[in-house]
């Protein structure tokens, strides 16, 4: 074997790191290790005259190991194995030691130990860096066709990109039509304008673009693969209805006897019948049987829809299909929920009648909704002298949500200014701050101002009808307390309207599982990068877009769609995928086809070969967990880039001893092999 | 059951062997039902109300800390007050004392003079209330029910200590002793004031804020046509009872609403006899109400419900 030569690089990131790691006193020490050709310290390694410090030494010196020590290799790897090959060195025989989060970070009360610590840290990473192997990653061709998964202003905007562009794209939409909550929208801030004016043409374009197949009441069931080649199962649920014959004439749904709340487009507001079209605009264009309310489903007679159908299109024994998709990328566009305001007790909602939610509010001032736009009290006729609009509801609470719902401010300056416009109401809104961020929206706050909205700054403490003073009686009381003025107010009212926060849907967190991609802690799906990367994530191939990723506003949204798009596009255009060569390989010699390892891989990327009666990994799949390396009783497969030799060495390296700068580790016994 | 063999020790305060003796009475009676044991704190002393904490604070804990103290000595689990005002106390003082090193120290300092001790945590401080609801539990309690509430209308009255300032329930609208009353056979009414003051010693201190605070309370319930307000606390009781006609004289009012402790009505449900129960006590006579029970709802008004067609859907209570 040749002599190794490492040269050791450590970052002092400004002061993010050696503003507690004595950087010059570890580099000193780096440079004393064994093999070690050189070490340095940098105020930024990352910085483009920090890489070409690197690629230097390797074409000066002829390094041929190096080692960062920085931040976590999530941030840079990628940036020091491109130094490396750059260089003429292969990638992947780089190794960081995070000394950032690992060490400064943590430890900024105690510097000593944290420079012992970061030395620790070097030292394993030199011993590890010197069992590495040169690996090669290999390339596969990329899948052409993309997965949208939800039919909101932000899967509609990735899509209609896509298919422009010429790719074909599928959207999978879970309910009976696209649009999702804009849809459901009156007016828009800042500009007020109509919500389903400028959706409906967006709409009508998805469902008719030749590269767009549009698959609503659908919903994705099962995905496996990896970036540009993923197989996606998805269940098309049975509207009951053959869109080969229905033309959406509404015969069926005008004729159906059974009516029900409708909870998700009406916002509970109105109701709908069991056939059902949600709302006129509605793309597809064809209406679906909800199966539990239909009375022929439930009793057993009735019928009327298949009696008056002119095309014959009532299909009651239709079943639900199952689709397999190939596709190269994914986007999750899957939205947001409203706050369920019934867990505030105390604001009312579902106990008092004219409390409402901000999504009832919009489909009652809706011209096409349950009151024709009126806005009236939940007798339907009596229209409220006045009206109280509470803020943050279910958000910036630390019972319920800690977050800000960034969207709730705005669309009360709109809500107020609307029951300005449509009645004689005094309006009361109720705020912790207004927040209202964005271009042209202070404007529209001050415009609301100018036309009399009363802003009383105070979290509401409730919401009663409990009468206490003259003038209480019949009326809802808001109870707060008036921050500005430092006293406790009694707002009579007639009608309250919570601005209840935008949550992660219900099931985001399994639909994070099904994909593969993480959930914040509020519930939210998890960028790659914060700031830099909102759009990808961990998973390769799979980007999220829209509300799905955290409350946001319609421009935010469709900006974020747009970039989904792009970042699709791109992929595609490079017409083939890097795999990374860190996977298991198996060595065939010596493998006794037991299996053991089959079962036990959770990507499902190693299959038995009957002839000659061993187990191969599909490198493709293979995502280098390693849970087959440990499993296998003949010790013949190898983790590549973490083979045994490397983590052992790594850790003998951890186990410098900080406080005598020996090593204190024993040999380890030599590696018994069947 | 957290008790492995359901015995508690038990706290009784001032008030329950003399105001409030129908509380301790039908308490006492529903646990012998439950199988449930609650042995006393031998040689208790008075929790300090509301008063003494405003007025010196150190001696006010010092002297919950002696019951804490005693009632650590029984080798209970659990330490249970069914008067609100000493629930509170007692559950403060433990939990101040684990969370304040300073004032534990002291505190034990004091204790120490009297040749006692207390560890803050030794004991889970509870009502009586939750040990029913948590431990036994609705179900459980329904199953001993012989003579269900039917036809009652209950204004379910927490007051302000129960559920504040910490506790397992929402302090804003708790909902366990409603749920408690159903599973008896009552019917609940929504009782939007169900956690505001009952306004305490202040009967002694402003009668006029404490007046408005009672008229609130029972104009509320009567507005919701409840035949009795049920409490967990016996200055709730006392407040809402005693004053009740100087509330009508002061106010011009006339308000006749019974005001029961919660485990009398328990006890009537489970088939105890009302003169067991400390019935009678009560300065505004719950005779009439109680005619109520065994009825079943009032009939609804006959006008036939049709629904105003343009009237909006109201959202299902959440489940
Ligand atoms: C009361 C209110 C008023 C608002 N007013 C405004 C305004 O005036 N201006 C403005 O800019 N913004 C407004 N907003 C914000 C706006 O609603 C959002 O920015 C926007 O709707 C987000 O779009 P989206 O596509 O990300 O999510 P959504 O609109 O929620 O769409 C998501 C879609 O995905 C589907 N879906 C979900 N899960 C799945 C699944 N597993 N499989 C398949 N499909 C699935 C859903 O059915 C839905 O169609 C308002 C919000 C509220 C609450």
């Amino acid at each position: 074997m040749t002599e190794e030569k490492v040269g050791v690089y450590i970052c002092h990131c400004g002061n993010n790191i050696a503003g507690t790691i004595d950087v010059e006193a570890v580099s000193e020490w780096a440079a004393t290790l064994p093999h070690v050709a050189v070490a340095r310290d940098y105020r930024f390694m990352c910085s483009s005259l920090g890489q070409e410090l690197v690629e230097q030494d390797i074409k000066e010196l002829g390094l041929t190991r190096v080692v960062v020590a920085a931040c976590s290799p999530h941030m840079h790897e990628p940036t020091f194995r491109k130094a490396c090959e750059r260089a003429g060195l292969n990638p992947y025989l780089m190794e960081m030691a995070n000394i950032r989060e690992h060490a400064s970070w943590v430890h900024q009360h105690d510097k000593e130990a944290a420079t012992e610590k970061a030395k620790a840290l070097i030292s394993g990473a030199v011993k590890r860096a010197l069992e590495l192997s040169p690996l090669e990653p290999s390339r596969v061709p990329i899948q052409e066709a993309t997965l949208v998964v939800g039919g909101g202003i932000a899967g509609i905007t990735t899509a209609l990109e896509i298919a422009d562009a010429g790719h074909p794209v599928y959207l999978v939409e879970r309910e009976p039509s696209i649009g999702g909550h804009m849809a459901q929208l009156d007016k828009t801030f800042p500009t007020l304008d109509c919500s389903s004016c400028i959706l409906t043409p967006k709409m009508f374009d998805t469902g008719n673009h030749p590269n767009i197949t549009l698959l609503s009441y659908s919903e994705v069931e099962e995905v496996s693969g990896y970036v540009g080649n993923f197989t996606v199962r998805v269940r098309k649920k049975a509207r009951k209805v053959n869109t080969d014959l229905c033309t959406g004439c509404g015969e069926c749904w005008s004729r159906c006897p059974a009516k029900v709340v409708d909870t998700v487009y009406e916002a509970g507001l109105g109701y709908r019948t069991a056939i059902y079209r949600p709302f006129p605009q509605a793309v597809p264009k064809y209406p679906v049987i909800d199966v539990e309310n239909c009375i022929y489903f439930q009793k057993g007679t009735c019928k009327a829809c298949e009696k008056f159908c002119p095309t014959g299109a009532i299909d009651f024994e239709q079943e639900d299909e199952i689709l397999e998709l190939e596709v190269g990328n994914i986007v999750l566009a899957t939205g947001y929920d409203l706050f369920d305001a019934r867990r505030i007790p105390q604001y009312g909602y579902g106990r008092l009648a004219n409390v409402f939610t901000s999504l009832e509010f919009e489909r009652m001032v809706n011209a096409a909704g349950p009151t024709g736009g009126k806005v009236v009290l939940r007798d339907g006729v009596t229209e409220p002298q006045s009206v109280a609009i509470i803020h943050c509801v279910g958000s910036r609470d630390k019972n319920y949500n800690p977050y800000c719902s960034a969207t709730c401010c705005m669309a009360a300056l709109k809500f107020g200014h609307l029951v300005k416009e449509k009645t004689d109401a005094e309006v009361y809104s109720f705020y912790i701050d207004v927040r209202a961020a964005f271009k042209d929206y202070e404007e529209f706050y001050n415009r609301v101002l100018e036309e009399g909205v009363h802003f009383v700054r105070g979290r509401v403490a409730e919401v009663t009808d409990a009468a206490r003073q003259p003038g209480e009686e019949g009326k809802l009381i808001v109870q707060v307390e008036d921050t500005l003025i430092g006293k406790q107010r009694r707002i009579p009212v007639d009608m309250v309207i919570l601005m209840a926060a935008m949550e992660p849907r219900a099931d985001a967190e399994e639909i994070a599982h099904l994909f593969g991609v993480g959930c914040s802690a509020a519930g939210f799906f998890t960028e790659r990068h914060p700031k830099l990367d909102p759009i990808a994530t961990m998973s390769d191939g799979i980007f999220i877009a829209g509300a799905c990723q955290g409350p946001k506003d319609i421009p935010a949204t469709v900006g974020q769609g747009a970039a989904a798009a792009a970042r699709v596009l791109t992929l595609i255009s490079q017409g083939e995928v890097e795999i990374e060569p860190v996977r298991a390989i198996i060595d065939e010699e010596r493998c006794s086809g037991c299996r053991i390892c089959n079962n036990l891989c959770p990507y499902g990327a190693i299959d038995y070969i009957e002839d000659p009666g061993v187990s191969r990994v599909n490198p493709a799949l293979c995502k280098g967990c390693g849970t087959c390396v440990a499993a296998c009783p003949s010790q013949v497969i190898t983790g590549q880039h973490f083979t045994f030799e490397s983590i052992m060495s790594q850790i003998e390296g951890l186990l410098y001893d900080v406080s005598n700068g020996h090593e204190t580790y024993a040999e380890p016994a030599p590696l018994e092999t069947a | 059951m957290s008790q492995p063999n359901g015995t508690y020790a038990f706290y009784p305060g001032c008030s329950m062997g003399v105001s409030a003796r129908a509380y301790d009475q039908s308490f006492r009676r529903v646990a012998e039902v439950l199988g449930l044991e609650f042995q006393d704190v031998d040689d208790w002393n008075c929790c300090g109300a509301t008063e003494y904490f405003t007025l010196n604070r150190l001696p006010a804990y010092s002297l919950v800390a002696r019951n804490l103290s005693l009632a650590a000595g029984m080798g209970k689990e659990d330490l249970v007050a069914a008067c609100s005002a000493c629930y509170l106390n007692l559950h403060k003082t433990d939990s101040y004392m684990g969370k304040y090193p300073d004032l534990n120290e002291k505190v034990n300092r004091a204790l120490a003079a009297g040749g006692l001790h207390y560890d803050p945590g030794t004991l889970r401080v509870r009502h009586l209330l939750d040990v029913l609801v948590e431990d036994i539990g609705y179900e459980a309690i329904g199953e001993h029910v012989t003579q269900p509430l039917k036809g009652l209308r209950v204004a379910p009255y927490y007051g302000c200590l129960v559920v504040r300032p910490e506790s397992n329930y929402d302090p804003e609208y708790p909902t366990h002793l409603d749920d408690l009353m159903r599973a008896l056979g009552a019917t609940v009414v929504d009782f939007p004031l169900k956690t505001h003051c009952c306004g305490g010693h202040m009967t002694q201190i402003s009668e006029e804020t404490a007046y408005e605070l009672l008229r609130r309370l029972l104009a509320n319930a009567a507005e919701y046509n409840a035949d009795v307000i049920v409490t967990v606390c016996p200055m709730c009781q006392l407040n809402l009872d005693a004053y009740q006609s100087e509330v009508n004289r002061v106010f011009g009012t006339d308000y006749h609403i019974p005001i029961l402790f919660f485990t009398q009505l328990i006890g009537l449900a489970f088939g105890v006899a009302a003169e067991d129960l400390g019935f009678g006590a009560e300065i505004v006579p719950a005779d009439e109400a109680l005619k109520k029970i065994g009825q079943e709802e009032a009939p609804k008004p006959r006008t036939p419900r049709r629904r105003d067609k343009k009237a909006l859907p109201m959202p299902p209570p959440l489940s």
